[in-house]
């Protein structure tokens, strides 16, 4: 590809975007599994208790915590960032978007992308 | 019951749930919540933590095998992104703050409302001979998408109607845990006039993003649990992996009605228990 042609086409962003949803469902998928696999063998023959709202625990409810359930090896929190790599998917999406959109000179786009990634942001960041 | 058991018939349900939902273009949350609460007793709260990961994860799927064909408009999808990230955060803030049933009732109206929509004919109002659209000109919206005949132009118009009804698919999703993809839909094929493969298309896009929004909120206020969502995510991405694959087989009308139907009756059932207060 010549530096004359070298920018990026309509066709190239939507191959990208798709490999980027398509890895990011899997994996965090197939991490689920794992933890799901290691919560089942450990918990199975629990009774399971949903019918009243106790609200997770805090270290299910942020990053920092649920990489130390995972350092710790409990399911749970395996399963958990799991959750948050498939959150993490759309958002790492708009991300690529926005340098997709960079390559093409598309400057609107470019803030129009930046703009959704810090909406995202300050959503998961409260 | 116990939990493996429980995650097993859970994981079925929710099978069935990513198939109809990818089927449908509707995504898999709108039965989830529905099956969770009234089939397995579950807080409305556990259930819709849940629903909006499935979510993610389906229309993340479906997304990225009609990104790859071309029928999605990529930029009329970021830039409606702003208006329905924007209404999951508010929507999804003021979940933590009705009580439950109230959230129950408004469920069941918006799945009434979709219900109706799927029995609706799909009256295909894009065409590529309207006049330009000064804002949809201004923010390159117009497109193109593949037909059996080639490439089919098509011209967007009413950017700030679909903007406004995106703001609401926003605070819907955010408030139910849904994807809020007949709202997506509808603002983009009726209101921008935009093909109905294209409005799918990239409604399906949008959803991803929607719900990371509210996704957010929620983990925060500790409505995601993975113990009840592992389950629900593996069963409904698998259901949707299969209906992705019959992507353009449009259901019949008569299955379609029956599918309306179905979800007519989940809807009355929610709006009774939210009522009677037992949600």
């Amino acid at each position: 590809m010549s530096l004359r042609t070298a920018r990026v086409t309509d066709a190239q962003v939507q191959r990208a975007v798709g490999n980027l949803l398509r890895g990011g469902v899997l994996l965090a998928a197939a991490v689920v599994l794992l933890g799901g696999v290691l919560y089942l063998a450990r918990h199975g023959v629990e009774r399971p208790d949903y019918h009243v709202f106790h609200g997770e625990p805090l270290d299910l409810r942020g990053l920092k915590g649920t990489l130390a359930d995972v350092a710790a090896l409990r399911g749970r929190g395996i399963m958990q960032l799991g959750l948050l790599l498939l959150i993490a998917t759309p958002v790492a999406r708009v991300a690529l978007t926005a340098v997709a959109f960079f390559f093409e000179r598309d400057r609107t786009y470019v803030l129009v992308a930046l703009l959704v990634l810090a909406l995202l942001c300050k959503s998961l960041v409260g | 019951m116990n939990t493996l058991v429980f995650s097993a018939i859970v994981c079925a349900a929710s099978f069935c749930a990513g198939f109809l939902g990818s089927l449908t273009g509707l995504g898999g949350g709108f039965i989830v919540t529905p099956v969770l609460t009234l089939v397995f007793g579950a807080d409305i709260r556990y259930a819709i933590g849940a629903s909006i990961i499935a979510i993610i994860a389906t229309s993340s799927g479906a997304a990225a095998a009609y990104v790859k064909e071309g029928f999605t408009n990529l930029r009329a999808g970021v830039l409606l992104e702003i208006a329905t990230v924007i209404g999951a955060m508010v929507g999804a803030s003021l979940t933590t703050v009705l009580p439950t049933h109230v959230i129950a009732v408004v469920f069941g109206l918006v799945l009434l409302q979709s219900a109706y929509l799927i029995t609706r004919p799909r009256v295909e109002k894009a065409s590529a001979d309207s006049p330009p659209n000064r804002l949809a000109t201004r923010f390159k919206l117009d497109g193109s998408y593949p037909t059996r005949e080639g490439e089919v132009a098509y011209r967007v118009r009413n950017l700030p109607g679909g903007f406004a009804l995106m703001g609401l698919a926003g605070v819907l999703s955010g408030l139910l845990g849904l994807g809020s993809g007949a709202v997506k839909v509808l603002a983009m094929d009726q209101v921008m006039r935009m093909p109905f493969k294209v409005s799918t298309a990239t409604s399906n896009f949008m959803i991803g993003v929607t719900a990371a929004a509210s996704a957010g909120v929620y983990i925060r206020h500790g409505y995601v649990d993975p113990g009840l969502a592992m389950p629900v995510v593996l069963g409904v991405l698998g259901g949707s992996m299969v209906g992705a694959r019959l992507l353009f087989a449009t259901p019949a009308a008569r299955l379609r009605l029956l599918f309306a139907v179905v979800v007519a009756g989940i809807a009355l059932e929610m709006i009774y228990h939210g009522l009677a207060g037992s949600i």
